[in-house]
């Protein structure tokens, strides 16, 4: 098998299953759709950081990183001290930024060299040019990340499920929270390179839904969420490297997608037989959306 | 020298931009469903794709129609998702979305050849491109085509808003008491969401799908942080998104950049001197989205 291919590859699952853990958790806070605002957020940074300091990808992602931190940051200030609620917040600092870093492209693309093809990537990404020591370095962020995730497992879970009580037994509970918000806004960041903004919220998002269909039971979601991860990776780059001429991206967010419809309708299915043995939503989950 | 003609032209489409997306955008607001129309405005793209390749040319209304219907596909997409009780409704909206997006990125990229359609343009609009893209009917040149798509999706919109204005504050702000009053609120719904699909698709062309957002939500957002009435909240926020289109215009040609970003950003300017003249509270609300319990 080509060595490139195997990188790609690898770093996608790599990538994919730790989007995957990340996502449940950002699943369970409520936060799902923040991973959109963070990967939309980035843009202007990363245009600042070539602006200042050139095309270093290490530089550019560090850009990307302080941005995404301050659009939560403005999203944190909108929904707690205005009249705004989160979702207003979060759909505002997404398209603001992301103008404001609209504007940043082409002041680059006027003045400059270009770089332009490269920020441009930017959205979609390009998950063939992940070269072999992008990889590595990936792989040992993401694994970075998961220790991180595997310690602290009960003290995130407590604050998903009964942040009062965590509160109570002495946890510092807004600290934790920023440290989970940094968590994802890292992996969101540094999966942009490769797999671009829509990737990102797609592998947040999609399969910790799916495996959150599958069991109520933490450590099992969790799995399940690396698993259908890795599998969207690998789906993803296998079809795009067997058919010729498709995007990986867009294949990968198809995968994780179809596997969530497939997971759904079994579960869909299943309920007909089994009306109330499996557990529902909890109303703690459940909430917002459209009423109060 | 400054082409004034040109000028206008595109001053008045971003200023139908503003106003049409200003008017939903309220109630998109109000409604807590602002995520949706950025759901929206990605999901169409499947839909403009379609349309494209399917008609073969810029032919506004089946493009209006069909990227429409994808809209709406997208959001009984995500009614049904989110009616069974064990997925979150931004779970739902996610998971849509960006399969729905993903889509049309792949269509795009695989039908490149046949489909004359660039993606940074849907993405990012080409505004300055409006005064030289003519509607031509037989020997009449009627003027740039995206003033009358506009113009027609505004006044689709100012119908649907003054003429469903009752049974929209009912829905909006007491759901139950509509329902015991009669009031449809499902096609109240349904209806509402397929006007923010057509300003979308209506719009995208000339400030892009993303962008598109920021003109749906930022104006009434900075509205609602003074107003008081909601029809005061309305015209601020057409007010709002007026001028950001002319200030953002004006910037975006001294430093040479892209216009529709410059109007965003500046759109998100106001909203930061607004917040400041008005204040943060200075105590932090406790439910500020979180839902049961205390933040």
């Amino acid at each position: 098998m080509d060595i490139n291919l195997l990188s790609v590859l690898t770093g996608l699952i790599v990538l994919g299953a730790t989007s995957g853990v990340l996502g449940v958790f950002a699943l369970l806070r409520r936060k799902a759709l923040l991973s959109d605002t963070l990967a939309h957020a980035a843009l202007p940074g990363v245009c600042i950081a070539y602006l200042v300091g050139g095309k270093q990808l290490g530089w550019l992602l560090t850009g990307a990183f302080i941005s995404g931190l301050l659009g939560i940051g403005a999203v944190s200030v909108i929904t707690h001290r205005t009249r705004l609620k989160e979702d207003a917040a979060l759909a505002l600092t997404l398209s603001v930024f992301f103008g404001f870093g609209i504007v940043l492209l082409t002041g680059i693309q006027r003045w400059g060299d270009g770089y332009q093809s490269g920020l441009d990537r930017f959205l979609f990404g390009q998950a063939a040019a992940l070269l072999p020591h992008e990889v590595v370095y990936l792989t040992l962020a993401c694994l970075f990340i998961l220790a991180i995730v595997a310690v602290l497992f009960k003290e995130f879970a407590l604050l998903c499920f009964d942040r009062d009580y965590a509160r109570v037994i002495g946890l510092p509970v807004r600290l934790l929270d920023a440290l989970l918000m940094g968590l994802i806004a890292l992996i969101v960041v540094l999966g942009l390179q490769g797999a671009g903004a829509l990737l990102m919220v797609a592998l947040m998002i999609t399969p910790a839904a799916a495996a959150r269909l599958c069991t109520h039971r933490l450590s099992l979601i969790v799995g399940l969420a690396a698993l259908f991860g890795g599998l969207s990776a690998v789906g993803g780059v296998l079809m795009s490297a067997f058919y010729g001429r498709l995007p990986t991206g867009p294949v990968m967010v198809l995968t994780a997608s179809a596997l969530f419809l497939g997971v759904f309708l079994f579960r869909h299915l299943m309920q007909g037989e089994r009306q109330r043995q499996r557990p529902s939503l909890s109303p703690l989950e459940r909430g917002q959306g459209e009423g109060k | 020298m400054i082409d004034w003609q040109s000028t206008l032209w595109v001053l008045l489409t971003g200023g139908l931009v503003a106003t049409s997306c200003a008017l939903v955008g309220c109630w998109l607001l109000l409604r807590r469903m602002a995520l949706l129309g950025d759901a929206i405005s990605h999901a169409v793209l499947p839909g403009i794709v379609l349309a494209f390749w399917l008609t073969g040319s810029r032919t506004s209304l089946p493009m209006l129609l069909g990227a429409g219907a994808v809209g709406l596909l997208c959001t009984a997409i995500i009614q049904w998702l989110s009616q069974k009780r064990f997925i979150q409704s931004d779970a739902a909206i996610g998971v849509t979305f960006t399969a729905f997006f993903a889509l049309g990125v792949l269509l795009i990229s695989r039908y490149s050849g046949q489909v004359d359609l660039d993606l940074d343009c849907v993405l990012y609009g080409e505004i300055a491109y409006v005064p030289w893209d003519l509607w031509i009917l037989g020997e009449r040149v009627l003027g740039p085509r995206a003033v009358w798509t506009l113009g027609m999706g505004t006044v689709i919109v100012l119908l649907f808003t003054t003429g469903l204005y009752k049974e929209l504050l009912a829905s909006t702000f007491d759901p139950v008491y509509a329902q015991v009053a009669g009031i449809p609120t499902r096609t109240v719904y349904y209806l509402l969401m397929a006007v923010v699909a057509l300003v979308v698709v209506a719009s995208f062309e000339v400030v892009g799908a993303i962008l598109v957002l920021a003109f749906l939500v930022v104006p009434p957002a900075t509205a609602l942080l003074i107003s008081r009435r909601l029809p005061m909240m309305i015209l601020m926020s057409i007010a709002f998104g007026w001028l950001a289109v002319l200030l953002g215009y004006a910037a975006a040609h001294l430093l040479d950049v892209s216009i529709t970003g410059s109007m965003a950003t500046v759109s998100g300017l106001l909203f930061a001197l607004t917040l400041m003249a008005t204040g943060l509270r200075a105590r932090p609300y406790s439910s500020g989205g979180e839902g049961i319990g205390k933040s």
